[in-house]
Formats: structure tokens, sequence, C-alpha cells
């Protein structure tokens, strides 16, 4: 039994929720205080989650591939090959994760009083300072659920993954694309283990998040 | 320790204009709700921008945009409570406080003892804003503005949220506080009570636009303006005409009245308060006397209310009121019933 995919799919993922965390913050914080243009940059922002996996995948090999404008650019200034890559594999995940995190984290924002931004500006707290110390803890637990959210999509991506990052066992090879290829090749018993796996991982995702929405909610009202 | 500010501001279906000066006294805002009280403070605050003018803060210009001039929230230090106090949900009363002092620990520690102490908040300080009552959220947010070490003061409504008996003696702790400031406060309220026991000068404001404005006593006195008369509580308004230097008409009630005052060109409206008439008797048989028609009496704590109209043989008097203390008023006799108003009482209004 292979057991490597486990270990690239939580590589990958746990990597990829990290850098969709900061993403997903900044983009969040920076739209929900827009004025002019919300809508559009916002479509644009969320479109990767409604977008087809496989035309996410085709839009990301354009822009990374050997011949795309970020692959050509990062292939000659660092050596650095996304296509069939470990790399891709984390570029792809980023990708479909980030609009949940910075959905659900401009959710959080949004239902703050604004009065205490208002407070915190007259008091003479920096952005840099209201950011940390007022916004993040006060929208902590849709920032929990966007983040676990984040992480059961990045585990469970498939569709760019495999276009990016192929099928390379013991490189790109993920728990989700360990299912299909064992499907794939009459191989049931494998399947089923990774099939329990990520089933079960993403039952104990949701309880979190129910159970931190729960909390969050009691907090507010109490 | 002054304040000026010169500003406008347009939105599609409102403008707001204000020009306002005060040298370390308590001014107050008085005005219904929509009308730009609040607006007026966050653009002192820095939290709106004005379209045109100037703002100034103990002799720093702190808004010109004229000279491109426009500092931050974060560096005007203007100590802004609002009305719902906007405490920092996330964090203990001794927090709330202690994050608002730039200073060595052992110093900051210090102040937040004092000042909670001060407050007589010590009890609660390791709970959260919401497990502690309106009154002690009120002290903890004007802590926090406190050792902030504000330049000037703002009070958004600061009674609104609270019970009646609590607000009383929010009422008198607040006070105390504004004579200790060094400086000048501002106060927005619809609350004209509450407005003329805490301030010094009124501003009147209607539509974005300041109506009236000076001494309290002046601004309550002689209203000028029919918004001014309405803010002050004045009850009982007609549309007016002017009929000669000191006699007006006034056209819902059906009589015309002598004035004390010169009735100006300009006159549209006449205002008489409620409890400015007096019962007429034989003696007082003068000018501005008129038999009336009691509607209807209703009876408060203290008080009796007369709703009446004026007899003037014809159906056209709208509803006054007339107030009075039940002590002053024990019976009434309902078939010769005469008011009079002194001419120095009645309110011109454009």
């Amino acid at each position: 039994m292979d057991f490597r995919p486990f270990t690239i799919s939580m590589q990958v993922a746990l990597f990829a929720t990290c850098i969709t965390f900061l993403l997903g913050l900044a983009a969040a914080n920076y739209v929900y205080r827009m004025k002019r243009g919300k809508g559009v940059i916002d479509t644009i922002f969320t479109l990767p989650m409604i977008l087809p996996p496989t035309v996410a995948g085709f839009f990301l090999l354009m822009l990374f591939g050997r011949n795309g404008f970020i692959g050509r650019f990062l292939d000659s200034v660092f050596g650095i090959t996304v296509v069939f890559s470990w790399t891709g594999a984390v570029i792809a995940s980023i990708f479909v994760s980030f609009p949940l995190m910075y959905r659900t984290a401009r959710g959080a924002f949004e239902q703050i009083d604004q009065n205490v931004i208002y407070a915190a500006e007259t008091l003479g707290f920096s952005k840099f300072k209201i950011f940390w110390m007022i916004k993040v803890p006060m929208a902590k637990a849709g920032i929990l659920a966007g983040t676990v959210l984040s992480f059961a999509r990045a585990l469970g991506e498939f569709g760019a993954t495999i276009m990016l990052a192929g099928n390379i066992p013991g490189r790109t090879q993920t728990m989700s694309i360990a299912v299909f290829s064992a499907v794939s090749s009459g191989n049931r018993e494998v399947a089923y283990i990774w099939v329990a796996v990520l089933s079960m991982m993403s039952f104990v995702m949701i309880m979190l998040m129910n159970h931190w929405a729960a909390s969050g909610k009691a907090g507010k009202s109490g | 320790m002054s304040l000026y500010i010169d500003i406008e501001k347009a939105f599609p279906d409102f403008k707001l204009s204000v020009q306002l000066e005060g040298h370390r006294e308590v001014i107050a805002l008085l005005g219904g709700s929509g009308c730009g009280k609040s607006l007026t403070l966050k653009c002192i605050a820095g939290i709106e921008k004005p379209d045109r003018g100037r703002i100034v803060i103990n002799g720093e210009t702190v808004f010109d945009s004229d000279k491109r001039i426009n500092i931050s929230p974060q560096k005007r230090h203007v100590g802004y409570l609002f009305q719902n106090y906007a405490l920092f949900p996330t964090m203990t009363v001794w927090n709330n406080i202690s994050c608002v002092i730039r200073k060595p620990r052992a110093e900051r520690h210090s102040i937040v003892e004092n000042i909670i102490k001060k407050f007589q908040i010590e009890g609660v300080k390791n709970l959260y804003p919401r497990q502690i009552s309106g009154g002690q959220q009120q002290r903890t947010a004007l802590a926090r503005i406190l050792v902030s070490e504000p330049r000037i003061l703002m009070l958004d409504e600061p009674f609104s949220a609270l019970d009646t008996h609590l607000k009383w003696r929010m009422e008198q702790e607040i006070s105390s506080v504004l004579s200790e400031f060094d400086g000048v406060a501002v106060i927005v309220s619809h609350d004209r009570d509450e407005v003329y026991r805490m301030s010094g000068k009124v501003a009147i404001m209607n539509n974005g636009n300041i109506e009236s404005l000076g001494a309290k006593e002046d601004v309550f006195g002689l209203p000028k303006t029919l918004a001014a008369a309405m803010m002050t509580g004045c009850k009982n308004i007609s549309k007016a005409e002017k009929l000669g230097d000191f006699r007006v008409k006034a056209l819902d009630w059906g009589v015309d009245l002598e004035t004390a005052l010169p009735v100006l060109d300009s006159v549209r409206y006449v205002g008489i308060r409620a409890h400015h008439f007096k019962q007429a008797n034989a003696a007082t048989r003068e000018g501005n006397t008129f038999t009336c028609r009691i509607r209807k009496i209703i009876e408060e704590p203290f008080e009796r209310i007369f709703m009446f109209s004026f007899n003037t043989g014809e159906e056209l008097g709208s509803d006054l009121l007339y107030e009075v203390s039940k002590d002053v008023c024990p019976e009434i006799d309902l078939n010769i019933f005469a008011l009079y108003v002194p001419p120095d009482k009645i309110m011109c209004l454009e």
C-alpha cells in the first residue's frame, strides 16, 4: 500500500491553506471597504468557485505553462517549473479554495459594527493595528470557518490539479487523484481506503465548522 | 482650547452646511433625526470628508479643502463617544482602556487603575462589554476616551440608550467630566431638556443647516425659526400674517395677537408655548385674552393639559395646548374659561 497520497495531500492542502488564508483575508479586507467597482472585483474573486474545475485548470495551464505569462517568468528567473510539479498542485488548490476564504471572511467583516472601527481610528489605532487587534478577533468565527472550508476544498481538489500537476505517483498524486487512479485501474481496495479517509476528514471538518459557527453566534447575542 | 468649523458636504438629496465656533465651552447640536448632527461630528473626527471648508482644533488646522489638508482621524486626537459606545467586544473592560495608552507598562497600569476607580468600574474590569450594564459600558467608553488625552470631546446622543433612572445619573456624571475637561465639548442630542441642562451654547440644526446659534437662554427664550421653535418644544404653532408693527394674525387659530417686539415682514408662523398661557380673570381683560372651548383634558402625574380652541364664532380654530401644574390649577369653571397670553411671549417665526 502506497501511503504517499496522504502525505502529499496534507502537505499541498496545508501549504495552500496558509497562502489562501493570507490572500483571502487581504482581499476580503480590501473589497468590503470598497465604494466603487465592488461588484466587478467581487465577481472576479468569486469566479474560481463557480468555474468548472477543468476550465480553471485550463486557465492555470495557460498562465503557468511553459509558454504562459507567469510560467515563463518563473522558469527563467527562479528555474521553477509549475506544470506537473508539487508547486502546480499547490497553485491549483490555492486558486480553487481562495473564493471560499475570501467570501466567508468578507461576510464576517461586513458584520462588524462600523462605529467600533471609527472609534479605534479616533483613538489613534493604525490601520495595521485595527486589522489585527480589532477586525480579525471580531471576525474570528467567520475566519475560522473560511479557513476550514478552504482546507477542505484544497484537500478535495481534483480537476484543476490533474490538469496542471498531472497524476504522478509520489509527486503530485493526492488522495482524491489516487481514488480516481485506483478505480480506473480496477484496484477497488485502495479506492475504498482513500474514500473512507476523505469522507471521515470531510465529516470532521463540517462538525468543527458548525461548532465554531454556533459559538460565534452565542458570543454575539449573549 | 477652541474649535472652528466651516464645512459643506453635498449628497444627492441632502446638503450639510455648518459654521460653528467655540472656545472652552459645551456646545450642543440640537435637531431631529437625519438633520446632520452626527454627520457634523464625523466630519470633525475625520471619519467623513467634507467637500469644502475648514476645521481647526485648538489652533491646528486638521482640514482645509483649499490647502488640501486632511489629517487622519488617528492624528486629530478627538474624543468621540458613540451612541452605542463602540467598545471593542473582544476585549475586557481593562483592555479596552489600556490598549489606548501608548506609555510604558507600569505607567499604563497606574493610569488604568486610577480611571477605573474614578468611574467605579473596578468590579467589572475583567468582564467583556456584553456582560456589563449600559451605564458601565458608557463609563468604560468615557474612561477609554479620557485616557487617550483628547483635545475636544464629542458625545453623540449620550443618553438615548439608557433607562430613565440611569440616564439621570449618567447625565450628572458626564456633566462633571465636562466641567473638568479643558477644551471644547460638543453634544449631539434631540432632547431639548438634556441640551438645556448640559450645554452653554446651543445650535439648532435643521435639514443640514444651523438655523439658530447662541447662548441657550437666547435660543430657547426667543426662537426665530419654525424648526427652532419646534425643537425647543413649542407645541402651539400657527401660520401667520403681519397686520401691523405689533399685531399678527394667527391664521390657523382665527385670532389676532398683540406682540411686544416689532413684527418683521418675513413672519410666516407664530408660536405660543403651552405653559405661557394664563387663566384670565376679570382684571386681565386686555389684549390677547380669548374665551376658549375645551375639547379634552389630559391628566399627567403632576400636570394638567387642556386641548382647546379659541372661541371665534366661526368653526375654523385648530386645537391648542395649555399646560399647567396641578398645584396651580385645582379646578376650573369650564363655562367661562378664558386664557391670556402676555405679548412678550408671542413668538414670531420665519
